[in-house]
């Protein structure tokens, strides 16, 4: 898994330091994480990777390894 | 295919109306959200505050006064002259009878009008337009009056958060006739029913009436909470839906029209949320100051939003013979249109007052 995908996925996060994210970490257990993230993740893999994630594909990931991929899934 | 096109019928005059009493975003999402989040959540929704009904005034009576608000703003349009009466709602008075039926008689139309209901989510202002632009567009009918009003305070539970900071409630009205000035109107409609769940009322409709069971309030795995006789949605669906059919549907009308979106002379895009509407316009590279907005000041409200902007500051376009609207939403259901609005008078919206 890239190293490019968990800074894609840092720079949507104001209070949790990029560092201490890896591909196991379970983003909906982070503290900011919301709905509105979601929607915003949405956008910005569209915009970085030109990937648009369906909704099941967030509601079943756990980790940001399992986010990564369903992007390359869906490419 | 919904590609239509109409030459010489155009709005003639557009009016709205909104509740008085403001709810304030900050306050409606304390219990919602943790403190630190409440003023990112209305920097990325848009939404600061939005009108809300009171519980004896529906989209009916919003409707009304932007009626009455275009006719006294127009006092040479007799309302003899109105042949159709729309009423586009999805929060009428009454299951039976429709609600135009009601609207005829409080507005004093004539007996010879024909009244009645249309029903659609966030893109019925563009579909309810372009049955107004086919009736217009026959011989013998000389006005359509369009009214388009939502009052979703009724049918979304305070405690849902997705729902809850987003919806406001409004009433328009939109008159429709034939003339030469106004050139030539383009849709393109489009629906995809395979997305039905994504916004819904499950509950209180003939397929699952409402019952004890299903006036009760649940709590969802996101911790949100409604009955079934209130709205759901998926917000990461509409999302997805909305970034993957709204630039597209936009290329096709554009197309059918002749112009781009970037060399229209403004954009009203369904004020579904600032995040939302940001995004499209920048996948699309059309310049932030072409788009029009009324979502922060009176919210998402649903299939009124179109004509809410429009009366809200339509006036604020120097030129506004190349104007683009696009709604989109529950169905799946989404369209688009060109249209001038050189030639109509637009009214600033009224408050309501009982």
């Amino acid at each position: 898994m890239s190293q490019k995908f968990i800074e894609i996925f840092s720079a949507l996060l104001t209070q949790t330091p990029a560092e201490t994210l890896s591909e196991e970490t379970k983003f909906k257990e982070l503290p900011e994480w919301n709905s509105l993230l979601a929607l915003s993740l949405m956008t910005l893999v569209e915009d970085e990777c030109n990937v648009l994630l369906k909704g099941d594909d967030i509601r079943k990931a756990e980790t940001l390894r399992d986010l990564f991929d369903a992007v390359e899934r869906n490419r | 295919m919904a590609n239509f096109r109409f030459n010489g019928i155009g709005i003639r005059a557009i009016a709205a109306c909104v509740p008085a009493e403001i709810s304030h975003n900050e306050d409606a999402l304390k219990n919602l959200v943790p403190a630190e989040e409440i003023e990112k959540t209305i920097t990325a929704i848009g939404i600061r505050e939005k009108r809300i009904a009171p519980h004896n005034v529906c989209a009916s009576d919003l409707c009304l006064a932007a009626a009455e608000k275009l006719f006294a703003d127009n006092p040479e349009i007799s309302r003899e002259t109105i042949d159709v009466l729309l009423f586009m709602s999805q929060t009428g008075d009454f299951k039976i009878p429709a609600t135009a039926p009601i609207l005829q008689q409080r507005l004093g139309l004539p007996k010879n009008c024909a009244a009645m209901d249309l029903s659609l989510g966030c893109s019925g202002y563009v579909y309810a337009l372009s049955a107004a632009f086919a009736y217009a567009n026959l011989p013998t009918v000389r006005r359509v009056l369009l009214l388009d009003g939502e009052t979703f305070s009724k049918i979304v539970n305070p405690r849902d958060r997705v729902n809850a900071p987003l919806y406001g409630d409004a009433g328009t009205a939109t008159l429709i006739e034939k003339s030469e000035t106004f050139g030539a109107t383009c849709f393109v409609l489009k629906t995809d029913g395979s997305g039905e769940a994504s916004v819904k009322i499950p509950a209180g409709a003939c397929r699952l009436p409402a019952s004890a069971e299903t006036l009760a309030e649940k709590t969802d795995s996101e911790g949100n909470i409604r009955s079934g006789c209130e709205v759901f949605m998926n917000g990461m669906d509409v999302f997805n839906f909305a970034i993957r059919s709204v630039p597209a549907v936009m290329k096709e009308t554009a197309e059918f029209a002749g112009f781009l979106p970037n060399e229209a002379d403004g954009i009203i895009f369904h004020q579904a949320n600032k995040m939302m509407t940001d995004f499209l316009a920048a996948r699309m590279r059309i310049p932030s100051e072409k788009i029009l907005y009324s979502l922060h000041k009176y919210g998402n409200t649903s299939s009124a939003s179109i004509p809410l902007t429009i009366s809200e500051c339509g006036k604020n376009l120097a030129v506004r013979e190349r104007i683009f609207i696009c709604g989109f939403g529950a169905g799946l259901s989404w369209g688009a249109a060109t249209l001038s609005l050189s030639a109509t008078k637009i009214s600033e919206p009224v408050t309501f007052e009982e």
